[in-house]
């Protein structure tokens, strides 16, 4: 199943920011983490996490530093701040919220499955 | 399987991807450092997973994305990187150079010596003000360009004998100007004024082309170098004027009057100054910023060239004559000098290889048509210039309107040649590399040669 691009963009922030929540991490240790979660569902074009990270660094909502990694390459982490704490709080809400919505409607439509159908 | 090989054959094929990052403005190294990182990782990982190392690259580069989509992404987040800003004082660790903060140092030093040292004159009873006007004219040069050249030998680390070549060259220019008993307001004295700093620019080019001053690249290089100058200068300018309006207003409203203030220190030392921070900066900015000196070529060679051909179609038409007046000469060697300038930086923005192109057509008009309007003027003039007699004004006049005739003829000549297929434009180039020597020759005799030649008038 692929998943559209704009709810992939739509979703990015609060995920990237989870993940970092969990863990201070790297672009491509969080790419591997959304794998996981998702379950491969969620089909991240690898260099399109970068502007993303920029974006949320740029913002304040997260904060990044290099580090020499065991294999010697220089390797830039991020970690989240209170910013973006702040901001992954309100971001669930939302979620939760259109998560809620949308359950309310699949129910409806489960109990009458015709309609599902489109007959 | 040999695993060396294909180690070495990934990291050539690592190396290219980072070229072709590379080449996108909206990257930067420290990304392209991050996007690395994450490639080399995934290929570990594909490997781990059994894949074969060029496999796994490929793998990994297809996942990365179009490099066309990613750059615009990191151009839509980074948009200011289209702008390409100079940074002189880097706050970014990673990117400073250990020599970058010393040089903004010197540079400073130098700066402040220059702006002192037109204030010395006047600890030793010489105010800058009428009554020395004769001297502060015939010497403005030495206050400052042996100091930028001081600037130049630091930062290329001359030897010391060409230090002592052109400490020579200086303390002789500074005899020169002063040993003369020309007369106060006279013409030798205007015209020493006027070509003594000719001459000294071009031995402070000397000290900037450092070793490579008689390679034709050298001279090259000061070429874009005094374009670049005078432009940033003249914007410079344009600030300190902002800065004493705005002094002037509100000292103004406290009623303080800082006119004296200004010309008696801010516009010298400013003025002084100004020349070598601009040095500075044009030399900080050269690998960073578009030269701008060719983009105004760019712009005006065609209109200068349609106003030129207009004016001879207008004077063919009309029959009219050229109106003979003393300072028609003038007017018609400073139409050279603007041809000249024009058709200098636009061979110093130009890609010696490339062939033939549309501009260059237009260029040979240019040159062609001012060439055709100054013989008309000689001709009218020389008609006469027996009646007005030779004053230095007029020998001078007549001598850098030949020089610079020479010049655009033979350049002509190779243009034309090189548009025709035969000659390259490279030896454009070294002609008129070559022909700055002439210019600093004439401007020496008219210092040292015409004073006496025609009495100190």
């Amino acid at each position: 199943m692929d998943i559209n691009k704009d709810l992939i963009a739509a979703s990015s922030t609060p995920l990237v920011l989870a993940i970092l929540a969990e863990a201070d991490s790297y672009g491509y240790a969080i790419l591997q983490r959304v794998q996981e979660i998702s379950g491969g569902h969620l089909a991240w074009t690898d260099g399109m996490l970068y502007p993303v990270l920029h974006r949320l660094e740029r913002l304040g909502h997260i904060e990044a530093h290099w580090e020499t990694a065991e294999s010697g390459r220089r390797r830039k982490y991020y970690g989240i701040t209170t910013q973006g704490r702040v901001q992954l709080a309100t971001d669930r809400e939302q979620w939760q919220a259109v998560d809620a919505t949308l359950r309310g409607i699949w129910q409806l439509l489960s109990l009458d499955p015709p309609r599902l159908q489109g007959a | 399987m040999d695993t060396t090989n294909t180690a070495t054959a990934i990291e050539q094929q690592i190396d290219q991807w980072r070229s072709f990052l590379r080449k996108r403005q909206a990257i930067h190294a420290v990304d392209i450092a991050e996007l690395e990182d994450h490639l080399r990782e995934q290929v570990a990982g594909l490997v781990d997973a059994g894949l074969a190392p060029d496999e796994a690259f490929l793998v990994a580069v297809k996942r990365m994305g179009n490099l066309d989509a990613i750059s615009k992404e990191f151009a839509r987040e980074h948009s200011d990187r289209l702008w390409k800003q100079l940074v002189l004082v880097s706050a970014d660790a990673e990117a400073r150079s250990p020599g970058g903060n010393r040089e903004a140092f010197v540079a400073f030093c130098f700066a402040v010596a220059a702006a002192l040292a037109i204030k010395i004159p006047a600890l030793f009873g010489m105010p800058l003000d009428d009554g020395a006007a004769g001297f502060y004219m015939r010497n403005l040069s030495l206050f400052i360009l042996p100091l930028l050249a001081g600037y130049f030998v630091w930062k290329r680390k001359t030897g010391s004998r060409s230090i002592l070549y052109l400490v020579g060259i200086f303390i002789a220019a500074a005899i020169a100007a002063n040993a003369f008993p020309v007369t106060p307001g006279g013409s030798t004295e205007a015209l020493m004024a006027l070509h003594l700093p000719i001459a000294l620019w071009l031995v402070t080019g000397v000290a900037y082309a450092g070793k490579r001053w008689r390679e034709s690249g050298g001279r090259m290089d000061f070429i874009r170098f005094s374009g670049e100058l005078f432009i940033y200068y003249v914007l410079i300018a344009l600030g300190g004027g902002v800065l004493f309006g705005f002094m002037a207003l509100i000292f103004n409203a406290i009623g303080i009057d800082v006119e004296p203030f200004f010309e008696s220190w801010l516009l010298p030392c400013g003025a002084m100054g100004g020349v070598v921070i601009a040095s500075w900066l044009v030399e900080a900015k050269q690998s960073v910023i578009e030269n701008m000196a060719p983009v105004l070529t760019r712009l005006f060679t065609p209109l200068f060239a349609l106003m030129l051909v207009v004016f001879l179609a207008v004077m063919s038409l009309t029959g009219r004559g050229i109106d003979i007046d003393r300072n028609v000469l003038i007017a018609f060697d400073l139409l050279l000098v603007m041809v000249l300038a024009l058709l200098l930086y636009s061979i110093s923005a130009r890609d010696l290889q490339a062939g033939p192109q549309a501009f260059d057509f237009v260029q040979v008009v240019l040159v062609v048509s001012a060439l055709i309007a100054d013989a008309v003027a000689l001709w009218a003039i020389a008609a006469r210039i027996s009646e007005f007699g030779a004053s230095p004004n007029r020998v001078a006049a007549l001598g850098i309107n030949f020089l610079l005739l020479v010049n655009l003829a033979w350049s002509a000549v190779l243009y034309i040649g090189f548009l025709r297929g035969r000659g390259s434009f490279a030896s454009l180039e070294r002609w008129q590399t070559r022909y700055l020597l002439v210019y600093a020759g004439w401007a020496c005799v008219v210092v040292i040669i015409f004073p006496p030649m025609f009495g100190y008038v």
